[in-house]
């Protein structure tokens, strides 16, 4: 067993009563005081996470472009500088090495990965690197610090002098940021407007503090992961090892729109067309309970007495207050506006199709 | 950790008040904050049998399900209807608004079969 890592915030989450746990080799807060309070601060107010799990990888080099059109399903040759785009990283046979965002850097590219893939992602992609590219990780040199909700803007202008009204969904910036030039994005995966700061560790504790201060007019308060799942699925977001692994194919993930065969050659790049061309013969749909149950990950669908499908993701719904869920139906079934029944502890529960995400009124830019 | 004393407990982290001839089941504080928010309860039919140390009902909380345990063998007498309206009140009260159901007809011989407070703690200390 290797060990368990702390990040730069360990101390601070402790501190602020996070209910810590191990999540993909770290020591991660799953909550500090209720889930679903948490949750509803970052729909009405705001809150900050401790995101430093997550993997960055640097990729320098004339050939760096090529390499991540090569990987990635996305086409990243559209990125302006110090922009950022939410892509894919496919096998061979369309199946899915990870999900990750890709920022345009001066003179470099940055990836961002999942803490749970990240030995692994950094094995297919060094495996595939070519002469002419240079690639750093530089995970556990970067802390990241989230900001989100709807009063993120006016917490995050506190930090930096930056014009903050000037810079769209999906711009990333640097700043000066408690003393040191910090890379800073406008991402998030929570479906509010909010911020993601890569800081240098030495700063991390001083920017949670500044972070907290600021904030507090509007009641900030540390988010674990347990909100940051129940967000991320009210705005359909994917979470790999769930909604998509290698055996899922983006395209019945309803990832088409991060496929861009137009671009070129790429890994997976024919299982992705075929795929698209012959329909998928079953789809990732969101299914929102009628009846009062909490569908989780495993569970059956059902139309009639045929098995037609799973749940990948499941949870109660704080904003909604209902059941959702994600689950793979096959394609026959399951039409937006039908119904279909998930099988829990032995009882059946109906369950409407609709489309696209649960929770629509985010603030996102 | 709140453990009161007179109370008898289940290594499954439901506790029994007996009250002459009724014994009051809940769910433990430690219990509570394990599962976190509480969204809602499955309870049994009022008259079912239940037997000592099988599942009675379910809690769905926002981040795990959880079976709940019989500490008794006997009949379902009542169950606690305000849990359908609002189930956190076994977060924020699990002694007593947060009571789950009341067994009649058990056997107090089975009784002895439960830990006391002090045992409770050594269990959660562990």
């Amino acid at each position: 067993m290797t060990k368990i890592k702390n990040t730069p915030f360990t101390r601070l989450n402790e501190q602020a009563g996070g209910k810590m746990v191990e999540f993909a080799g770290y020591n991660m807060p799953i909550q500090y005081r209720s889930i679903n309070q948490e949750h509803l601060r970052v729909r009405q107010s705001v809150g900050l996470f401790d995101l430093s799990h997550m993997g960055e990888f640097f990729v320098k080099g004339d050939k760096a472009l090529e390499f991540i059109q090569k990987m990635t399903t996305n086409d990243a040759s559209t990125l302006k500088m110090y922009q950022v785009q939410y892509s894919s990283l496919p096998y061979p046979d369309g199946g899915l090495v990870d999900d990750l965002l890709v920022y345009r850097l001066p003179d470099q590219y940055l990836l961002v990965v999942n803490a749970a893939n990240l030995d692994k992602d950094w094995a297919w992609l060094m495996e595939h690197k070519p002469a002419g590219v240079e690639m750093t990780n530089r995970s556990d040199d970067i802390g990241l610090l989230a900001i989100q909700g709807p009063k993120a803007e006016i917490v995050m202008a506190k930090l930096t002098t930056n014009d903050l009204s000037k810079m769209g969904y999906y711009e990333a910036a640097t700043a000066k940021i408690c003393g040191k030039e910090t890379l800073f994005s406008r991402t998030g995966y929570t479906g509010e407007d909010g911020f993601e700061i890569y800081c240098d560790p030495s700063i991390a504790e001083e920017l949670w503090n500044r972070t907290t201060d600021a904030g507090k007019p509007f009641d900030i308060e540390p988010i674990g992961l347990g909100a940051r799942d129940s967000l991320r699925l009210e705005m359909r977001y994917m979470l790999y090892g769930n909604d998509i692994d290698k055996t899922t194919n983006p395209i019945e993930a309803g990832l088409g729109w991060i496929c861009k065969p137009e671009k070129g050659e790429f890994v997976g790049r024919d299982a992705i067309v075929a795929m698209k061309q012959n329909k998928p013969k079953r789809k990732l749909q969101s299914l929102i309970l009628k009846d009062k149950a909490i569908p989780r990950h495993g569970y059956p669908i059902f139309v009639g007495n045929e098995n037609v499908g799973q749940v990948t993701s499941g949870c109660f719904s704080p904003s909604l207050e209902v059941g959702i869920a994600l689950g793979y139906v096959g394609s026959q079934y399951g039409k937006v506006g039908e119904t279909v029944d998930i099988g829990i502890r032995g009882k059946r529960y109906v369950a409407e199709v609709i489309k696209g995400a649960f929770y629509k009124e985010g603030s996102h830019k | 950790m709140n453990i009161p004393e007179g109370l008898k407990y289940t290594r499954e982290h439901e506790w029994v008040k007996i009250e002459g001839d009724v014994a009051i089941v809940g769910i433990t504080e430690y219990a509570q904050g394990e599962l976190g928010d509480i969204v809602f309860v499955e309870l049994p039919p009022v008259g079912k049998a239940v037997k000592q140390m099988e599942p009675f009902g379910t809690i769905e909380a926002v981040k795990a399900v959880s079976e709940m345990f019989s500490p008794l063998s006997g009949v379902i007498k009542e169950t606690n209807k305000s849990l359908e309206k609002d189930s956190t009140v076994i977060n924020k009260d699990p002694y007593g608004a947060g009571w789950i159901i009341k067994i009649a007809k058990f056997d107090p011989s089975e009784v002895n079969a439960l830990l006391d407070a002090a045992s409770y703690r050594k269990l959660l200390e562990e």
